[in-house]
């Protein structure tokens, strides 16, 4: 995002007097430009002006040579005579001693010197020190070492940046000189505000938050004729999206400058606080006149154009070799700058708005150059620079739309801020083709602004405001006519106008009225429902935990999920963040196990964890629709969208592992067991409000996994699988680094919550009678369940068993092989009256009989 | 010894003020069972004698028995009343040795937590329930029409990059996994529009949820997280309602004195668009050191601003006939500096000490 450096901005407008950086970023904020940054150099003094006095080259042992210098730093030096330890053997005159491994200055150069108590960006603070034999007072500093840039190749010869010796003084302070006190504010410019990308478009702004005078360095007076310049065509025969790619491009040739004109030390510190490198005096000016007024130019060197410049799409795999030396394989939607070297339009120069091509960039040795300025389309332009992921400072800009009136200025400003420093000829001629197409006037009621923000604002309040930020207003009655400024593209509908009065009249004076909503219909049941089941989990010891629903081919394999289980129909990332995670988790549990693998590693050794949220599965259903089919949705897109979306069911899962109740004072240690995840399971039963079959019995193309296949309890609803609850396999738990015997239950809350919407408890009466309770000690095959045996015995106890729980289940030798003894306690109760002992003695012989029918059960 | 006559009026009163005395004196219920034993028992000196009173002339008779009857109930009030003492006695004796040790651990099963995340939504949406609002949700996996185009997206324009979106494989399919609850903001205004249009019934919702963008985990970002965002459409609405709105939430979870602020900003649903701060509840702006505010004196806190025409009119609803407002924040970056969380990584890492610290509400 911009940089801007405060010196630069000032220039166009009038800051604040005594307005700190951070006061004029609030500023900015106000308006709508949120700082991201303020810096500084970084650098703290003494950072001087060196001559250098007497330079020492001395080869080291490990081969490198450096230079002892003396160096006279003004009123810094130390006073003649013998050097410090180790330098003490010596005379020196008055000077500092500093030892320099850099050879690209001599005897007599001015330098930049940091001195011992100075602090270099970093922050590396200097102090004098021992090496290379010699005592050294600081450092001689390169423009990396100032954050002036990347160049390290050497340390900075002041002459050579531009400065004349003459007005260099040993001792100088040099934090001003290289610009080094300046302040930037780095500012996040949103998508809608592309002119804010330059110092015009903040300064403008600035002057809009503090009615501050505002210069527009736009302003320059244009010389020259357009005519018959260097010829332009634009031939767009593929427009995206309807617009033509190009609609204005200016060309403007300087003759005869001078190719070795050094940039002036301003333009390079400017273009180095605002994030950019110093290149060439024609390259730097072209960015130095983007940054302020926002219009990206390019530099071409006149010798190796070809004329007529055409503006054309791409051929299908045309290629170019751009300024970063990358070959480029061309799409036939890229525009692209051409010349007529080997034919009309046949040469690729520059991908347009992107990037120059390398054969006509200017060089060493170009003396005539070819300005290019031009308006393009932002679809064209932002489609480009994602397509072949080469942002630019120039694409940024204009993909956010720049201002159509500025091709013939910036090229104006570029020329003589060329000629200034560089010599040579602007070309009287030049060519300006501006297809530009006028801005269209947005009508809109005088009141609109008032009705939106609920401000009342006067007529003349939004008219001044929206003249302020370069609209023309006229009235029409009620109606306001109102024309953007060319720079504006953005305000496209009255809303937009809306906007600039009430950021401009200030947020900070909007009322506070809190509206009155009808009566609302509440949380719905599934809200309810879900923040119960959340709830109850969690009174029962489980702890809520939120996973990232990532997971890795792998843990499907390490869950033993069989190649046709549904659970393989997984959902895949286009782009996910981890090329080991692409995958979209198919159930909670594949990645719940992580979190308890997150607290055993830290020491945790009784762990149980829960995560209520969605799973993703099944295979893409179908085709989602591209889009809606009108401007409106229509409740038919919403289905025809709904059917296709895969599913993605809310559910609710759990691990424990370890203890459940730990070892104490007052008792051992219970360790989790299949009961408890089952128990769970029962819980969130009882918060939906449903009953749901249980087996152990997988179902088709779903699998017990990642469950042991003898311990997990399978659950139904009308049929349909909807969870599972027991062990995890022990290869599961083996194959993710879980304790043995881990439990864990899932189950898909979506399908109960729907079960029991709507459903109303119908009470039966509470019988006041005196309960009959009868115990039995069955003995059944192994074979038969619990639960079919007691669901027999509440069948035969004909409205009149209450309640029948086992609790007893006992096998051994007194029972013999294949056997099993179950013993039930039964409840009896009628509404009416106390059960008689005959009625009693009725209902236990229906209950042996039927269990001895059903299952071969004798009394024990 | 010679056996005592009932008659012998002084030696029944020496056995009976023995007796008192061995009641007074025994110090335990068994002893006073014994001393009981000993002077009413069977071979106690008054039992024989009271024996003797069936074999007495008639006339001695009746004083005898006066007389035994005398010393029986004084010895048997005596007795309950030692009784009682020495029972009082045992039963406070037994309390105190019965005490236990309270500072013992009593639950030997850890106590579970729900996440605060989703006690911190939970929450914010009974602030809004409790004014009317209703609470609507949507997919996670979403068309990117929905979360994008009708919300005012062009496919072109770089506000559709500002978030960095996990598209589903293949990128033909059209889906992604949403940026932002916006789209259930849509989806809401499309169930409620017929109410709206025919009832004049205005659509109040807030609509919470997980969110994705591809930023990986750090102390301040993580690539799945939650948005809790409102949207009210009704006649005459202004973004006075929507500051009233934002200032009564704040209050809601920062107390009275919270105050919010709105700043001029972009997004592509929302014409005008401002970003809205709360001033630091910690320092009240007044301290330049202050590690919630960063000394600013404000804490960004979401987005908002009043909902585009073009959105309106892509859930099907007059945006001449209706004005509406739309905001939202994250449910992470409230948590952060409402509970001084201060790296990310805690809530979603899983483990369940950070859980724990915030119980089963927040």
């Amino acid at each position: 995002m911009p940089k801007i450096p405060l010196s630069w901005l000032a220039e166009s407008v009038a800051l604040v007097d005594g307005a700190t950086p951070e006061d004029i970023a609030t500023s900015l904020a106000r308006v709508g430009l949120e700082e991201e940054g303020i810096h500084g150099s970084g650098v703290v003094g003494p950072l001087v002006v060196g001559r250098v006095m007497s330079l020492v080259k001395e080869e080291q042992s490990n081969g490198k040579t450096i230079n002892y210098c003396r160096v006279d730093v003004g009123a810094f030096n130390d006073p003649a005579g013998p050097g410090h330890k180790p330098d003490n053997k010596v005379d020196y005159p008055s000077s500092k001693g500093i030892v320099c491994g850099a050879h690209n200055f001599v005897e007599g150069d001015w330098v930049v010197v940091v001195l011992p108590g100075a602090t270099l960006p970093g922050p590396f603070p200097i102090s004098g020190r021992k090496t290379y034999g010699h005592w050294s007072d600081g450092m001689i500093c390169s423009a990396r070492e100032l954050g002036l840039g990347e160049d390290h190749s050497g340390i900075i010869v002041l002459t050579e940046l531009g400065f004349s010796a003459d007005s260099l003084e040993p001792g100088q302070d040099a934090i001003p000189l290289l610009g080094l006190d300046q302040k930037t504010i780095e500012i996040n410019v949103t998508p809608d505000r592309g002119y804010s990308f330059s110092i015009r478009g903040v300064a403008r702004e600035y002057a809009h938050a503090t009615g501050a005078s505002f210069t527009d360095p736009a302003g320059l007076p244009v010389t020259g004729t357009v005519g018959d310049g260097f010829a332009v065509e634009i031939r767009d025969d593929a427009p995206v999206r309807g617009t033509v790619g190009c609609d204005r491009f200016v060309a403007r040739v300087v003759r005869g400058f001078d190719p070795a004109a050094a940039s002036p030390s301003w333009m390079k510190q400017r273009l180095e606080a605002a994030g950019m490198r110093s290149i060439s005096l024609a390259v730097d000016v072209t960015n130095y006149v983007m940054l302020e007024l926002g219009q990206p130019l390019h530099a071409y060197d006149l010798a190796t154009l070809a004329a007529p410049i055409v503006v054309r799409r791409a051929r299908p795999a045309e290629q170019i070799v751009t300024l970063d030396d990358a070959t480029r394989v061309l799409d036939g939607e890229d525009l692209l700058i051409t010349d007529s070297a080997g034919g009309r339009g046949a040469r690729a120069i520059g991908i347009a708005g992107v990037m120059g091509g390398a054969l006509t960039e200017v060089s060493a040795s170009t003396t005539d150059v070819l300005l290019e300025a031009a308006h393009f389309d932002p679809i064209t332009i932002a489609r480009t620079a994602r397509r072949h992921k080469l942002g630019s400072e120039a694409s940024r800009r204009f993909e956010r739309a720049v201002d159509t009136a500025l091709p013939p200025v910036a090229v104006q400003r570029a020329a003589n801020l060329l000629v200034e420093h560089g010599g040579g000829v602007i070309e009287e001629i030049y060519t300006d083709v501006d297809d530009v197409a006028p801005v269209q006037a947005i009508e809109m009621d005088r009141d609109y602004p008032s009705r939106i923000v609920g401000v009342e604002y006067s007529v003349e309040e939004v008219t001044d405001s929206l003249e302020q930020v370069g609209c023309t207003v006229e009235r029409d009655g009620e109606v306001l006519i109102v024309t953007p400024p060319t720079w504006r593209a953005d305000l496209e509908g009255p809303i937009n106008l809306v906007e600039e009065v009430a950021r401009l009249r200030g947020f900070e004076n909007l009322p506070s009225v809190l509206p009155v909503a009808p009566p609302g219909r509440g949380y719905t049941h599934s809200q309810i429902v879900r923040k119960s089941v959340a709830r109850s989990l969690a009174e029962a010891g489980l702890t809520q935990v939120l996973t990232y629903p990532f997971i890795s081919e792998s843990r499907l394999d390490d869950c033993l999920l069989p190649s046709d289980d549904v659970r393989r129909d997984v959902i895949r990332l286009a782009n996910p963040l981890s090329a080991e995670q692409p995958l979209l988790r198919t159930a909670l549990v594949e990645t719940l196990v992580d979190a308890v693998r997150v607290n055993l590693g830290r020491g945790a050794q009784d762990v149980a964890v829960y995560e209520t949220g969605r799973a993703y599965l099944g295979r893409l259903v179908g085709s989602v629709p591209a889009t809606y089919s009108g401007d409106s949705i229509t409740p038919d897109d919403v289905e025809a969208l709904n059917k296709a979306i895969p599913g993605q069911v809310r559910r609710v899962a759990g691990v424990m592992a370890g203890n459940k109740i730990a070892a104490g004072w007052d008792g051992h240690a219970t360790p989790w067991k299949w009961t408890d995840a089952m128990a769970m399971v029962e819980k969130v039963e009882r918060a939906c409000g449903v009953v749901l079959d249980i087996s152990n019995e997988a179902g088709e193309r779903q699998s017990t996994a990642p469950f042991h296949p003898g311990r997990v309890a399978i659950y139904r609803l009308d049929g349909e699988i909807v969870g599972a609850a027991g062990e995890l396999h022990p290869k599961v738990c083996e194959n993710l680094g879980l304790p043995a015997r881990t439990v864990a239950f899932e189950v898909a809350l979506d399908p109960l919550i729907e079960e029991s919407e709507g459903v109303l408890v119908t009470a039966s009466p509470v019988s006041g009678q005196v309960l009959a309770k009868e115990d039995f000690a069955f003995v059944v095959p192994a074979s038969v369940t619990a639960g079919s045996l007691v669901d027999a015995v509440i069948e035969a106890g004909d409205g009149l068993v209450e309640d029948a729980r086992v609790f007893d289940v006992y096998t051994g030798e007194q029972i013999g092989e294949g056997k099993k003894s179950l013993a039930i306690n039964v409840k009896m109760r009628d509404a009416d009256h106390t059960l008689s002992a005959d009625e009693v003695l009725e209902v236990r012989n229906a209950i042996i009989a039927a269990a001895g029918e059903k299952f071969g059960a004798v009394l024990r | 010894m010679t056996e005592l006559s009932p008659l012998d009026a002084a030696g029944v009163d020496a056995a009976v003020a023995e007796a008192l005395a061995a009641f007074a004196a025994a110090s335990s219920l068994d002893e006073l069972k014994e001393a009981r034993l000993a002077h009413t028992g069977d071979k106690a000196a008054l039992t024989l004698a009271n024996r003797q009173i069936g074999g007495l002339e008639p006339a001695e008779k009746a004083a005898a028995g006066k007389a035994m009857g005398a010393a029986r109930a004084a010895m048997g009030r005596a007795l309950a009343a030692r009784t009682e003492e020495l029972e009082a006695e045992r039963d406070a004796r037994v309390l105190v040795e019965e005490a236990v040790d309270v500072t013992l651990p009593v639950s030997r099963q850890a106590p579970g937590a729900r996440h605060p995340l989703e006690t911190m939504q939970e929450r914010m949406c009974d602030v809004f329930v409790s004014m009317g609002w209703e609470v609507a949700e949507g997919p996670e996996m979403e068309a990117e029409w929905f979360n994008f185009d009708a919300l005012n997206f062009d496919p072109d324009h770089p506000a559709r990059e500002m978030q960095d979106t996990f598209f589903i494989d293949p990128p033909s399919s059209g889906l992604l996994m949403r940026t932002h609850t916006s789209p259930v903001q849509v989806r809401a205004a499309l169930e409620r529009r017929d109410a709206l249009e025919n009832e004049g019934r205005g659509i109040y919702v807030v609509c919470p949820g997980k969110t994705f963008r591809t930023d990986e985990l750090d102390a301040t970002h993580t690539p799945v997280f939650h948005q809790i965002e409102g949207l009210a459409i009704d006649r005459g609405l202004t973004m006075a309602h929507l500051k009233g709105t934002l200032d009564h939430f704040a209050k809601s979870l920062f107390g009275p004195d919270a105050v919010t602020r709105l700043r001029p900003s972009f997004f592509p649903f929302t014409e005008p668009s401002a970003e809205m701060d709360l001033r630091c509840f910690v320092c009240g702006g007044e301290d330049p050191s202050c590690r919630t505010c960063r000394g600013t004196g404000w804490i960004e806190w979401g987005g908002c601003g009043m909902t585009h025409p073009n959105v309106l009119v892509a859930a099907g609803i007059d945006p001449e006939k209706y004005t509406a407002f739309a905001f939202g924040m994250g449910i992470e970056r409230t948590l952060m500096f409402r509970h001084n969380v201060t790296d990310m990584r805690d809530m979603v890492e899983g483990d369940v000490r950070f859980s724990q610290q915030f119980g089963m509400e927040i």
